[in-house]
């Protein structure tokens, strides 16, 4: 299977900001370093780092309910330390959220310790009743759009992955 | 003292505050002390409410963010006093009660006795910090919160144990978050 053509992290958050995303949390992740590049040149983007992927989601939750539209970034790897703050947390509360999180392990193409989550995380995220968006997969960005609908209207958590090679 | 004492005094003596309840029998005994759209109940994932804390205080620097925590519950979560210290969040007030045990499932040991949480909140950052063992200084400390420099962690030395019949928060969670959102967002 093809990997979807590169897409600018500069047109991925000027279409996150477009649509309403103004704060942003979560653990590193090395997919997602032009992310944090772009986020960075923006002074009215906040980026908070978390020590925890669970600590990002409840730091995201609190900026939501101050009124915030938030966004959690993590690996996927942080989907395990953070899989209780999603079920006890934002989908009981239903607190709109989108997590970008990254596919490591996609394909079976990875070291050793992304293999099992990058194997499973799809069913992971659809098991627990969430969202599950691939960026890039309908050409360009439009997923954003797709994700803050669905937020919107199902009160849910979206996750949107990133697969290797697509965020240039 | 019993922890639902501290409860009444620190809720009693705050005013204006947002507040977020850990996990367990202490958001049963806020919520018993009086309903509020101001409080966020936290029925599950134990030890965010201390996060869900820094998210509100960051994005809301004019309002008191009070978080009403347990020594379990900060434990499991012992890093977010480094974000709150490293963010110097002006408006965040930490209250730990400290019964060194797991009350809400029965008592089991927790490890606080052994470590001084507001020790570690001071090496994280916060400004004022101290440890509090009876009520009357309880009392006087809730009541200067206003004028301490801030990130504030009191802890607060509690008894073990639980009262009978404290209601559980019966409010859908749906509805404990939008009620929440609708009054920190309304000024």
């Amino acid at each position: 299977m093809l990997n979807p053509p590169a897409l600018a992290a500069k047109d991925f958050v000027d279409r996150l900001q477009a649509v309403g995303f103004d704060f942003f949390t979560g653990v590193p992740c090395s997919l997602f370093e032009p992310l944090y590049r772009e986020l960075a040149r923006r002074p009215a983007l906040k980026y908070i780092p978390a020590l925890r992927e669970d600590s990002a989601v409840g730091i995201a939750t609190g900026a939501y309910l101050a009124g915030r539209q938030p966004v959690v970034v993590i690996q996927n790897s942080g989907l395990g330390y953070s899989l209780n703050a999603y079920t006890s947390l934002v989908l009981i509360y239903q607190i709109p959220l989108l997590t970008l999180i990254s596919w490591r392990g996609y394909g079976g193409n990875d070291a050793p310790e992304h293999l099992i989550m990058g194997a499973r995380m799809p069913r992971l995220i659809e098991d627990i009743g969430a969202a599950f968006l691939i960026l890039g997969e309908t050409g360009g960005l439009a997923e954003v759009e797709r994700a803050i609908d669905l937020m919107r209207k199902e009160r849910t958590a979206v996750f949107l992955t990133i697969k290797p090679g697509v965020l240039r | 003292m019993k922890r639902i004492e501290a409860v009444q005094v620190i809720m009693g003596g705050i005013h204006g505050a947002l507040w977020v309840h850990a996990t367990g029998m202490i958001s049963r005994e806020a919520f018993a002390q009086g309903d509020r759209p101001e409080s966020f109940y936290m029925i599950g994932s134990m030890g965010l409410n201390s996060a869900i804390g820094v998210g509100l205080a960051l994005n809301l620097p004019n309002r008191t963010v009070a978080v009403l925590d347990g020594d379990g519950s900060l434990l499991m979560n012992l890093g977010i006093l480094a974000t709150v210290g490293e963010l110097g969040l002006s408006n965040f007030v930490h209250f730990v009660l400290d019964n060194a045990s797991y009350a809400s499932t029965g008592g089991q040991p927790s490890i606080s006795n052994a470590v001084e949480l507001e020790r570690i909140a001071a090496a994280a950052g916060y400004k004022h910090t101290c440890r509090i063992r009876e009520i009357d200084e309880l009392r006087r400390e809730v009541a200067k919160v206003p004028e301490r420099p801030k990130p504030l962690l009191l802890l607060v030395e509690v008894a073990p144990g639980n009262e009978s019949e404290v209601a559980r928060v019966d409010i859908p969670p749906p509805q404990i978050a939008e009620r929440f959102r609708q009054e920190a967002c309304r000024r």
